[in-house]
């Protein structure tokens, strides 16, 4: 499935994506890592959980107002739900293990130049493209 | 309570960002990885947008201010080894990463538009992350209770 270059919008998401975490640490003093916010969520609650509800609220509710107000978001989603499931599944095992993700590792931490989070990101980008080429030109899904 | 707000509205700029930057939409995700397929580069500006950002961001806080506004200290973490556990740990995340096309950080701003392919998703990554941490405190109970 083809998808539209789009320099412009995908650099200003990641211009608003760098503020808020400019603005979380700030003001809280908090890293932007989802992982982390979400993982102090799941049962057992960390004694902070107030801040972290919010700020996943305010995620969930800051591209529906958006679409309410008339905004475009592209969306398409080329897997099985079977498939969704399984990555999710392995997502959610190895972001506990790897202490963050994306947002956390691949923006906070490699913002502050932390090895951890270069070391990280680096492996993840490498075996995300490993498992596309697989998925895609090996297994043919 | 202020933090709290600050919280609410800064995670909702997170989300529009996520959003529109197309991190919450699978095929965008997968056509970046997929260099020997669809290939879609615009993930690049994503991840270069986000991160000089906050990396000046961080400096003009972290040079300005002592702590932050709302809270007596940073809270940065302080684990500086890099070991298997990381690794291995980053190494399967970008599996499931290439699999689903979606990274906890992109499916999150999806749950108000993205149907039930992000409730699934959303959903197994929470059991994954309780199966991960209920294994890992098993492991690690031992060595507490000494």
């Amino acid at each position: 499935m083809e998808t539209e270059f789009t320099p412009w919008m995908s650099l200003a998401g990641g211009v608003l994506i760098g503020i808020s975490a400019v603005l979380l640490m700030m003001f809280n003093g908090r890293i932007a890592g989802m992982t982390g916010i979400m993982t102090g969520i799941i049962p057992p609650f960390s004694t902070d959980w107030p801040w972290r509800i919010a700020f996943l609220a305010g995620a969930v509710i800051g591209p529906v107002v958006f679409l309410a107000a008339g905004g475009a978001i592209p969306y398409a989603v080329p897997v099985s739900l079977p498939l969704l499931a399984l990555g999710g599944l392995i997502v959610g095992v190895g972001v506990y293990y790897g202490a963050g993700c994306t947002s956390g590792h691949g923006v906070c931490g490699m913002a502050r130049l932390s090895p951890r989070s270069i070391a990280a990101t680096i492996t993840f980008m490498i075996f995300t493209g490993l498992t596309v080429y697989v998925v895609r030109h090996i297994a043919g899904i | 309570m202020q933090k709290f707000i600050v919280s609410a509205l800064v995670g909702a700029i997170f989300g529009l960002g996520i959003a529109i930057s197309g991190m919450a939409n699978p095929a965008k995700v997968l056509n970046f990885f997929d260099v020997a397929g669809s290939w879609d580069p615009s993930l690049i500006f994503v991840m270069g947008g986000a991160l000089i950002t906050t990396a000046i961001g961080y400096l003009v806080v972290f040079g300005a201010r002592k702590k932050p506004v709302f809270d007596a200290d940073f809270h940065l973490p302080i684990n500086k080894t890099i070991d298997a556990r990381l690794i291995g740990g980053s190494a399967v995340f970008g599996i499931g990463w290439g699999i689903a096309g979606f990274c906890p950080g992109g499916a999150i701003p999806a749950l108000g538009f993205g149907g039930l392919a992000v409730i699934a998703f959303v959903g197994a990554m929470i059991i994954g992350i309780v199966l991960a941490r209920s294994i890992d405190g098993l492991r690690h109970k031992p060595a507490k209770a000494f």
